[in-house]
């Protein structure tokens, strides 16, 4: 009698949990979910609220297409993430090389200088940098984004670089100081095969970053030709305030959100290892 | 000594690009920040600006409209960040657990994060539209309210959307954080407790958070300093409402829409003091956890 209750109750906890699980799950997804048919309605059937769509169309996709605005906003974030990505990781990947692995005086304050830099606020740069655009005339230009994208992501990317670099075993660096191999042999020899993953990774989170970043890309474009996605989701609207064209928005959301869904799913453990490594084992 | 000083300069030249880059786009961005703020510079033409001291600082000091945005940063940030604490922490002690499904769980909790802010903004925006939104409806099927609720354009209502969205998307970071955290606590405190037979409850209150107190302090901070320059989402949601504008929102409009480069670079120069006390606490509360033994 006392076994049957406590295997029920065992039971009932495990249920329990599985809801709750569940609960989470439907809370992260739920609004994705609903972003994606409501993408797939037409017309008036947007209104509608069933939770399982009852005809799709792809007539939202083929409006968003129809008009250049977000096809050029989707080449453009692409040019920007991948160059902003690229030289960021170079850039980090020497600096987080010195930072590291090698012992000099001032290696702390460096490294406070870096992590200061990721803290503050965009909004305290703009005016700074909107001068300095215009200075180097890229107003309007993917250069603009890409020059104040480095803000953020160099700064990041050499902080998560450094910790990562910092738990390569020391053997493998003094065998090759034995062989009399310079810093430079040994970052490229040495090292960049170890930390690759370590790359992708922080590469990885540069991009998602690049890819969502708002503020700068919303001051420093003004038309299509410049523009990213997140402004120009933002930009959509219809005839009034209170009429936005919901569907295209959400059809342009789906679009935009797909890649990244498809990262975290595939790179899902590299993720969470890279968000960690710069807050906890840095 | 010889190979030393040779050790050193290499590591200064490995780093040349990066603090190069950091100096263009970070701190002389900041230092022209700081001196615009002091003149009447407009839009329009920038560089031709006349020195007028601290009177920007002052307009901005009697403006109601500042010391509002810097009560909703406030706010915004006092709500939001602790309950981001409390529902992390109870998600990262279920993917602590092993059991089936948990990688599907925790690639689900990475969505919120992964969406683009802007996207995230439109999404809720259109669940808690106040007459075709989901939300408003499914509520009212339940008999939870009355009514259809107004989420975006009452004054009170749409603060809480936007703590509510804001807890949505950043939960996941935290989570995952603390999550890392637990992993990484040494194991034979929590086998000698089970031994003893602790109770669960006492192993919780009494091992696992005072372990995981750095953790959550970096944690915290790290979304407190997110909240207090909150840009997007408040701009998506509530455009051009002043009942929930930010400290951010306020420095760019009188920048862009306003043409005062002066005057959004003052607010812009208080904001960042904000977030720099908050820094500087953080550093020296947390120096040995940040930079280790490095």
């Amino acid at each position: 009698m006392n076994s049957t209750a406590l295997v029920l109750r065992r039971g009932l906890r495990r249920l329990a949990f599985y809801c709750f699980c569940v609960m989470i799950a439907s809370l992260c997804l739920f609004p994705f979910y609903w972003a994606v048919v409501s993408s797939f309605k037409g017309g008036t059937e947007i209104f509608a609220t069933d939770l399982i769509p009852r005809c799709l169309t792809w007539q939202n996709y083929f409006t968003i297409f129809q008009d250049t605005t977000f096809g050029y906003a989707f080449v453009n974030s692409v040019i920007v993430s991948f160059s902003t990505v690229s030289i960021a990781l170079l850039v980090a990947t020497l600096a987080s090389f010195a930072l590291a692995r090698i012992p000099f005086r001032g290696r702390k304050r460096v490294l406070c200088a870096i992590l200061s830099v990721t803290m503050f606020p965009q909004v305290a740069i703009l005016s700074g940098m909107f001068e300095l655009i215009r200075v180097l005339d890229l107003y309007n230009q993917r250069s603009a984004l890409i020059l104040s994208y480095m803000t953020m992501t160099v700064p990041f990317t050499t902080w998560t670089l450094t910790s990562f670099m910092r738990e390569v075993p020391k053997e493998l660096e003094e065998a090759a100081i034995i062989d009399g191999a310079g810093s430079f042999t040994i970052l490229t020899k040495i090292f960049f095969p170890i930390v690759s993953p370590a790359l992708v990774t922080t590469g990885l989170l540069a991009f998602i970053a690049a890819w969502n970043e708002f503020l700068f890309a919303l001051t420093f474009t003004l038309t299509d030709k410049a523009r990213t996605v997140p402004v120009a989701i933002a930009m959509l609207s219809g005839a009034s305030q209170h009429e936005l064209p919901w569907g295209n928005i959400m059809a342009a959301s789906v679009l935009v959100t797909l890649p990244l869904v498809a990262l975290v799913m595939i790179f899902q453990r590299r993720i969470i290892s890279g968000l960690t490594a710069g807050a906890i084992k840095g | 000594m010889q190979q030393h000083s040779s050790l050193s300069k290499t590591a200064w030249l490995f780093m040349t690009p990066c603090l190069l880059v950091l100096f263009v786009v970070a701190a002389w961005p900041l230092l022209r920040t700081f001196m615009l703020s002091l003149t009447n510079a407009r839009l329009e033409d920038i560089t031709h600006a006349q020195w007028i001291g601290s009177a920007n600082f002052r307009d901005l000091f009697v403006d109601a409209e500042w010391w509002g945005a810097v009560t909703n940063t406030l706010l915004f940030a006092a709500f939001s960040v602790p309950c981001e604490a409390i529902l992390g922490l109870m998600i990262a002690l279920v993917l602590h657990k092993t059991f089936k499904g948990r990688g599907l769980l925790r690639a689900a909790v990475l969505v919120p994060w992964a969406i683009p802010t802007i996207v995230s903004a439109r999404m809720w925006g259109w669940m808690l539209h106040d007459v075709y939104g989901i939300i408003n409806e499914l509520l009212v099927r339940l008999g939870a309210i009355a009514a259809p609720l107004p989420w975006t354009a009452s004054p009170t209502l749409s603060f809480v959307t936007i703590v509510l969205v804001d807890v949505w998307k950043t939960t996941p970071f935290m989570a995952l954080l603390l999550l890392a955290g637990l992993q990484a606590l040494p194991q034979d405190c929590f086998e000698a407790a089970l031994v003893d037979g602790v109770s669960r409850k006492r192993i919780f209150f009494r091992i696992t958070m005072p372990l995981l107190r750095p953790t959550l302090i970096i944690a915290l901070i790290f979304r407190t300093l997110d909240a207090l320059r909150v840009f997007d989402l408040v701009y998506i949601l509530s455009s051009g409402d002043s009942n929930t504008e930010t400290m951010s929102i306020y420095a760019r409009r009188h920048f862009v829409d306003y043409a005062n480069v002066g005057y959004g670079s003052a607010a812009a120069v208080c904001l960042f003091f904000v977030v720099a006390l908050v820094t500087v606490f953080y550093i020296n509360m947390g120096r040995r956890n940040i930079l280790g033994d490095a």
